[in-house]
């Protein structure tokens, strides 16, 4: 771990906030992805497609 | 030569987009990996910033993506309007909330640099408030999409808001040439060798530049698949409903 010196708080902070933002908005993008396709993949099987 | 004009068939574009993404989404992973642990471990203090100059590998390639999406959405809807392309219409719907995370990263990550460095969080600097105000269309044209139910009716409005907002697109990239005034230093990239960040920065900060690029380009193709699907799914309930 490099010495942050007297600014640790807002580096970290930032490395943090980024970190927590980009996961949610890949964790979302592949939830709602994975969540639409079942969902079509049930209706198609009822439709007999 | 095949046209590209093909991929506008939705079927086609699910097809080469399942293909393609897994290489994108891997080359975001490895760039994004080692731009940051690069950035982050193995450069050193800059002499006036300190160990603050480590959120330019957070900031400046979110504040980039945030200005581009924007830009990419408009030519989406700008082919919406014109040929009446579904899939450019959706990918421009789907590349909004990755704008806006963006937009919110460069935000937060820049008032807390902006912190040490100028004393205050936050100042109306062209910039800065340009910036903003992007940050509104986006959350607007988001608004938009979800407020009006025919889907062609929404795509039609909301490419005429993306071309008003491209005015505080540009403007956030330029507004540090156009005004001679404000907090915020000049561009951090330029084709000015001069004027660009020194090497020892500007290396890794290139990586996690490829890095936020490829994954803004998988997670459009991802979410486009899902509207493209969504779609898909609604027409299928409507005729189940029909029947």
């Amino acid at each position: 771990m490099p010495d942050l010196g007297k600014y640790a708080d807002a580096v970290l902070g930032s490395y943090a906030v980024t970190i927590v933002l980009l996961v949610a908005l890949i964790g979302h993008s592949v939830w709602r992805g994975r969540r639409v396709r079942r969902q079509l993949a049930e209706i198609q099987a009822r439709n007999g497609k | 030569m095949a046209s590209l004009w093909q991929y506008a068939n939705p079927q086609k574009f699910l097809a080469v987009s399942r293909a393609v993404l897994p290489f994108v989404a891997g080359g975001a992973a490895i760039c994004l990996v080692v731009g940051l642990v690069w950035g982050f471990f193995f450069t050193p203090d800059d002499y006036k910033q300190g160990s603050t100059v480590k959120i330019i590998y957070l900031h400046v390639p979110a504040a980039l993506m945030a200005i581009n999406a924007w830009l990419m959405m408009l030519v989406a809807s700008l082919i919406w309007l014109v040929r009446r392309h579904h899939v450019s219409a959706l990918a421009a719907k789907a590349a909004a909330p990755i704008g806006i995370t963006m937009t919110v990263i460069a935000l937060v990550t820049g008032a807390i640099w902006g912190e040490p460095m100028w004393g205050t969080y936050w100042a109306w600097d062209p910039r800065l408030t340009s910036f903003l105000i992007l940050f509104l269309f986006y959350l607007g044209y988001s608004a938009l999409w979800q407020a009006i139910e025919s889907p062609d009716a929404a795509a039609d409005l909301t490419s005429v808001l993306c071309m008003v907002g491209s005015v505080f697109a540009i403007l956030s990239r330029y507004a540090v040439n156009f005004w001679n005034q404000g907090l915020h230093q000049g561009a951090s990239l330029s084709l000015d060798k001069e004027e660009n960040v020194s090497d020892v920065f500007y290396l890794p900060l290139l990586v996690c530049i490829a890095g936020f690029i490829l994954l803004f380009v998988a997670l459009v193709l991802l979410r486009t698949q899902t509207e493209i699907r969504q779609r898909q799914l609604k027409a299928l309930e409507a005729r189940e409903r029909m029947a």
